[in-house]
């Protein structure tokens, strides 16, 4: 399988990036990709193969033990598999914290924050706390905050993971709405075929620990998509493909 | 869906409010201990009692009428002394558990921020905690002067120890990933405490507030026993007096309202916590 050469053009690019914990746990082995500027990137592999080790080395919560990755780390939004609100916080609040903790002046993060919740359809709840919100309403918050300070990369560490499968396909189609009227490029993770192929312009397969690039799918479906791609023949060929892909990922 | 489409707004629906209503069964719990506390102390003070060791335990209306019905007889009988030694006492537990707070949470904000700091400290916490103080009070006497002082130290020695640790149990409960939130945004070690592990402490912070604040009054009442000049003196050693005169009805006369004293310093903290995290904060019944 090939890998992709990162371009140097791209905003953010893994080049032969290994990571090997203080335990001797090898978790990634050498992965090189590069993500442009309108590609939204979607890694698929088994358990705890490294796929969030990616991310978190892309943010700098962890430091590469081989290889480069370059990224403009003061423009990346960061999406956690869980909301990660302040409970003390309402909507408007938690959507703000972001911006207040780069001292942006009151004014002007109230304006962005109350952009961002318009943007992600939580108008009307600003002055709700994060108990008072279902799960799906949780994640949308959690969104509006990283867009808060728009953000040219987003990494999103499997953040529809634990929602109802009605909701994570709205969410889908909410993220691929801002992904377009954004421009921001996408780091994305996931467990789930379906979501990696309808998101993304491409998907990368991983395999087991060490966690390598073992396969790699341009997606052609253009956007906007609809919905009901889900069920064309075409995309079922590639999920079926994907699919493959990462069962050879598990052995 | 297309990306000039209207912004859809969520269908997902908003959890209602579950606030506990006004019921009942609320008020009847606690008028039903009551009455049977009544009930049990009559039943002490007239029957299980001996006959000539009555005078230890009054009944319920002889105490309301020879306690909190006599205004003032001689020095020291009589509600009004009692009072004047209540309110002596309850500015020492009040001033001592607010010494206390700023001592126990800037103790437990040092240690929350070092794991070395955390480890040499806790054993001599948990010392102080179970040390009588009672055995102390010669050494105390001896290393400070003033009266007042010695029944301020007292208070903090008795009350400290529930506000350092739920402080630094509150401190140290924030999320592995809300923490990652802020090291991505290169947060300093002062914002990440106060704006995600102080807050995230406030739940815990109350459980110990309160917890301290009734420990406070004890540790007033236990100094009055101990260090008392003369004048007014506090309600310890108000109720030594009344306990070696075997004045009965005035010993529990000071034995109600000091317990009433913890009582209302409870409640006050409950209030306060209602105030300010009762919006955000899930208290979770199991039902």
């Amino acid at each position: 399988m090939s890998e992709a050469p990162a371009s140097s053009s791209a905003l953010l690019s893994f080049n032969n990036v290994s990571m090997t914990f203080d335990d001797g746990t090898k978790a990634l082995d050498n992965v090189s990709f590069g993500i442009n500027a309108g590609e939204f990137v979607t890694v698929v592999g088994p358990s705890g193969c490294g796929k969030s080790t990616l991310l978190r080395i892309a943010s700098n919560l962890e430091a590469n033990t081989g290889g480069t990755c370059s990224i403009d780390r003061n423009s990346i939004g960061y999406v956690f598999q869980d909301a990660t609100l302040m409970p003390w916080r309402t909507v408007a609040r938690n959507v703000e914290l972001i911006a207040e903790l780069h001292k942006l002046p009151k004014a002007e993060r109230h304006q962005l924050a109350a952009a961002a919740i318009e943007l992600v359809g939580l108008s009307g709840f600003e002055d709700k706390y994060p108990r008072q919100l279902s799960g799906g309403m949780r994640m949308r918050a959690s969104l509006a905050r990283s867009l808060v300070m728009k953000p040219k990369v987003f990494l999103f560490d499997e953040p529809f993971g634990a929602l109802d499968e009605i909701t994570r396909e709205r969410l889908n189609d909410e993220l691929l709405r801002l992904f377009q009227h954004e421009g921001f490029a996408g780091l994305f993770i996931t467990h789930s075929i379906t979501e990696a192929v309808y998101m993304s312009t491409k998907v990368l397969v991983m395999s087991a620990r060490p966690g390598k690039i073992i396969a790699e799918f341009d997606v052609p479906f253009a956007y906007p998509r609809n919905h009901d791609l889900r069920y064309e023949p075409e995309f079922g060929e590639l999920c079926g493909k994907i699919s493959h892909a990462l069962r050879g990922a598990h052995q | 869906m297309s990306a000039s489409s209207p912004i859809s707004s969520p269908v997902e629906d908003v959890i209602p409010d579950k606030r506990d209503k006004f019921s009942f069964a609320d008020y009847l719990g606690p008028v039903v201990v009551f009455l049977v506390f009544i009930g049990v102390w009559y039943l002490l003070s007239s029957v299980v009692l001996p006959e000539q060791k009555r005078f230890l335990l009054p009944t319920p209306h002889k105490v309301i009428k020879e306690g909190f019905f006599v205004w003032q007889s001689g020095e020291r009988r009589g509600l009004q002394p009692i009072l004047m030694s209540l309110w002596d006492s309850a500015k020492v537990a009040l001033l001592g558990l607010g010494i206390t707070i700023v001592i126990g949470m800037s103790l437990a904000v040092l240690m929350s921020s070092s794991r070395w700091l955390e480890r040499a400290t806790w054993p001599y916490l948990v010392a102080v905690q179970s040390a009588p103080v009672l055995a102390l009070t010669p050494l105390i006497r001896a290393l400070i002067d003033g009266t007042q002082t010695q029944r301020l130290l007292v208070v903090v020695l008795i009350a400290i120890f529930p506000i350092v640790s739920n402080t630094l149990f509150g401190l140290l409960s924030a999320d592995k990933s809300q923490h990652e939130l802020f090291t991505l945004q290169g947060a300093s070690k002062w914002t990440r405490l106060v704006k995600l592990q102080f807050p995230a402490a406030l739940p815990n912070i109350f459980v110990g507030l309160r917890i301290s604040a009734g420990l406070a009054v004890i540790g007033a009442v236990v100094g009055d026993f101990y260090f008392r000049q003369g004048g007014v003196v506090g309600i310890g050693a108000q109720i030594d007096v009344y306990r070696n005169r075997l004045w009965g009805p005035e010993l529990i006369t000071a034995i109600i309202l000091a317990s009433a004293l913890g009582l209302v310093v409870f409640l006050f903290f409950g209030w306060v916590s209602r105030r300010a995290i009762g919006k955000w904060h899930i208290i979770n019944r199991g039902h």
